[in-house]
């Protein structure tokens, strides 16, 4: 074993070991030094079951959407997703006018997707004497179903609020003979209310703007202003109700509810007080901004998948390949002896690391991705048995093993080069078509193509002829068919 | 050593005896396109306990929906497939459930697909126009990788030509399955063309770069004997690598694979399979059609049959 082949084979044992454990099933993932990461196998809606939505701005073919308007619903489909409490959802825009959502394992489709379509609700409702704690869920007498045609109970957040105590105060622009409200502080507990149908007084309807601003301690707070009608509502309410309380509420669930310490007349006010961070702030400054989505949007694609016809057709699926692989690896090793053995660890390498990688970036493993993987499979054996062909011939015209399995390696390397040259380019074309057109299959197959030929020419450039190198230096037989099958 | 070039016009004339009964029959009937293509909705369910709900109970019940054009079938394996026109959500939402209300509560849904109308077809044009795009950059790639040696460019052409025969083969396959089985074309289709595609181009790029090296090493040797000697030393790699890449794995997904995978599986057996053909029978061969532009001898043939 020379020097060289020594750094490699350490090489290819950290790399195997490090993948090994990356794919272990409970691996705890790392978590030091501000690195925060899990491993784990993420599975497609196809595989275990879920929706898939394809969401389109639904305005007129040819206007140009806004492409922040676009930005912002995603940001509110996004935070509404996140309330059914599903995890690993994913949202994200596709092209100028596309909002792909995928929910993983979701018992009710429809009623995700009718939560994705709902209005964010805001309304202020009049608790008069009594005082309700911040993430109260309560009902109100305000319109079940809207003229958007929204459900607002299908949308309990079962997150908490992040404020657990804030007020209503007049703008300090705009009226000075107000005092300012005390806090009220509160407990972030969800309980429920259901006897009683709260008073709604207004709703974001009647909202002009809502921005992010600091309060005068300095915390983020939320600047609303009213649109005329809004404004005189909220003028005389608060003329006629101090010393009430106000709860503001969204989708059902209280934000806060400050105590009225004064008429507010201005037409404007300042959600100020608990625990707001830049982001929640701004997340709720959007949410009043937009009651309703910025852009309309309307279902033009949608795909359900029972969870059982994914996890089915996974474990066979799996179960197959295994039989496949083991079929192609006794074929390998039957024909080619020595080398097809070596070929057997190779592929295994690669396939654990593909693995690793799948789980480490992650990558999100669908149907169309196995598929992918499929062929890169194909390619990380065609790779291995291109050079043995060769090594074969130079064997047979005579040449030392050592010496034949270097030519033949030079040989065999232009037409790996070129043919996995031609598949990865394929792949960039095809995931940009993908990622611009919300076509998630295209997108699956390119990124694991991708991947897999990646790993396999590392594989077959490295590990398998340092594998062999290794054998060939220690190990010299005469008998060449029986061992290298010529 | 064999010749295979010289019984090239067999070959050309068996791929014509494979790709044109279907290419016909999909001139007559069409694809049978699925929703992914045409738009509409396909809905797949079960019922854990219990029979199905006779056809005739489905339609009735889409038709109180307003939805006339519903079409239920029954599967071999216990399921019952509703296809119709595209739902909005709410008609969507109130059909799956009074479907649960109606026949049973033990109503499971496997699947449930709405495309739009215009998506389908927007995806379907993109895609096509995707796989375009690839093909003419793989092109210009192998022009460029073949470039020391002479007619560079027709490599690149002829492996297109190659990867053609592919499409065909399946487009035709396809076609007769649709006719007399019942088969749709969705979405899996598109990726088993992908695949094709990137395994044919793979197959081919072998055989050519093999036919690059010689013409290094045999400057002498007339072409024809030089393109068919590469195709001969090729052989056993194209034969183990299909073997053992494809057939194993691709019949394992086929004859024991989840259902959703199965007919995909079987598609890309006889894909890969095309390609693999392609790429020593119809690709290389065409290199020695052009070379000797062979085309002339067509015309004269037949102009004088028709003398």
């Amino acid at each position: 074993m020379n020097k060289n082949n020594t750094r490699w084979f350490v090489v290819i044992l950290v790399i195997v070991v490090v993948a090994v454990w990356i794919d272990l099933p409970n691996n705890p993932g790392i978590h030091v030094m501000g690195i925060n990461r899990d491993f784990k196998t993420h599975l497609g809606l196809d595989l275990v079951g879920g929706t898939q939505a394809l969401l389109e701005a639904d305005l007129p073919e040819g206007t140009a959407v806004d492409a922040s308007a676009m930005q912002t619903a995603k940001v509110i489909i996004e935070s509404r997703v996140n309330s059914l409490g599903v995890s690993e959802a994913v949202v994200q825009l596709a092209g100028e006018r596309r909002i792909l959502v995928e929910i993983p394992g979701i018992e009710d489709p429809e009623q995700a997707i009718a939560t994705i379509k709902g209005t964010a609700l805001l309304e202020f409702a009049d608790l008069g004497e009594d005082y309700l704690p911040a993430g109260t869920v309560i009902k109100t007498d305000y319109a079940i179903s809207s003229e958007s045609g929204t459900t607002p109970e299908a949308t309990p957040p079962n997150v908490t609020p992040t404020t657990d105590s804030s007020v209503v105060t007049p703008n300090a622009t705009s009226q000075s003979q107000t005092g300012t409200s005390e806090n009220v502080s509160a407990t972030p507990e969800v309980t429920t209310e259901t006897d009683k149908a709260w008073h709604t007084v207004m709703t974001g309807a009647d909202l002009k703007n809502a921005q992010v601003t600091m309060d005068e301690l300095g915390k983020y707070a939320i600047e609303i202003v009213f649109n005329e009608k809004g404004g005189k509502v909220f003028a005389d309410y608060t003329t006629s109700n101090v010393g009430k309380y106000l709860a503001i509420v969204l989708d059902k669930v209280i934000l806060s509810a400050p105590v009225i310490k004064g008429p507010i007349t201005g037409g404007q006010g300042i959600i100020s007080g608990g625990n707001f961070t830049s982001d929640s702030a701004n997340n709720l400054a959007i949410q009043l901004r937009y009651g309703a989505l910025p852009v309309p949007l309307r279902v033009i694609e949608s795909r359900t998948i029972g969870p059982t016809l994914g996890q089915d057709s996974l474990q066979k699926s799996m179960i197959a390949g295994a039989i496949g692989l083991l079929i192609a690896i006794l074929f390998l090793t039957i024909y080619y002896r020595i080398p097809g053995i070596v070929a057997a660890i190779v592929i295994m390498i690669y396939a654990s690391a593909t693995f690793a990688l799948f789980r480490s970036i992650p990558v999100t493993l669908t149907l169309s991705g196995i598929a992918g993987l499929i062929l890169s499979t194909g390619s990380a054996l065609d790779a291995n048995i291109l050079i043995f062909e060769r090594f074969k011939e130079e064997l047979r015209a005579g040449k030392n093993p050592r010496i034949a399995l270097d030519l033949g390696w030079h040989r065999a390397w232009p037409s790996i080069r070129d043919s996995n040259a031609a598949a990865l380019i394929t792949c960039a074309i095809l995931f940009w078509f993908g990622s611009t057109f919300g076509a998630t299959i295209v997108k699956g197959f390119a990124v694991t193509l991708f991947l897999g030929v990646a790993v396999s020419l590392f594989t077959a450039i490295f590990i398998t002829r340092t594998f062999l190198d290794i054998i060939l230096s220690n190990f010299k037989p005469s008998n060449l068919s029986r061992w290298f099958g010529i | 050593m064999l010749n295979i070039l010289g019984k090239r016009y067999w070959f050309f004339g068996l791929s014509a005896l494979v790709i044109l009964p279907g290419l016909i029959i999909l001139l007559i009937y069409g694809l049978p396109l699925s929703i992914d293509f045409t738009g509409g909705s396909l809905l797949e369910i079960k019922v854990k306990s219990g029979e199905l709900p006779k056809p005739a109970e489905v339609i009735k019940l889409y038709d109180e929906f307003g939805i006339t054009d519903a079409q239920v079938q029954t599967t071999g394996e216990g399921t019952l497939i509703i296809r119709s026109t595209f739902l909005d959500d709410a008609t969507r939402a109130k059909a799956v459930t009074a479907m649960a209300s109606r026949f049973s509560q033990e109503v499971e849904i496997l699947r449930f697909d709405s495309v739009g109308p215009t998506i389908g077809q927007e995806v379907t044009s993109r895609a096509a126009m995707a796989i375009a795009v690839a093909v003419f950059i793989v092109v210009l790639y192998v022009w460029f990788a073949f470039r020391g040696i002479p007619n560079a460019f027709r490599y690149g052409v002829c492996g297109i030509a190659s990867l053609l025969h592919s499409v065909a083969v399946i487009f035709s396959f396809t076609a007769i399955g649709g006719h007399f089985w019942g088969w749709e074309v969705d979405a899996m289709l598109f990726m088993a063309l992908l695949t094709v595609v990137g395994f044919s181009m793979q197959d081919t790029i072998v055989v050519f770069d093999r036919i690059r090296e010689n013409s290094a090493i045999y400057r002498r040797l007339p072409y024809e004997t030089l393109v068919n000697h590469s195709i001969v030393q090729t052989l056993q790699r194209s034969i183990n690598t299909q073997l053992m890449t494809s057939e194993f794995m691709l019949l394992a997904m086929a004859m024991f694979g989840g259902l959703t995978l199965r007919d995909f599986s079987v598609l890309l057996l006889v894909g890969l399979f095309s390609g693999t053909y392609a790429s020593i029978f119809i690709a290389a061969p065409i290199l020695i059609v052009w070379e000797k532009h062979e085309w002339r001898r067509w015309f004269k043939r037949s102009s004088q049959a028709a003398a």
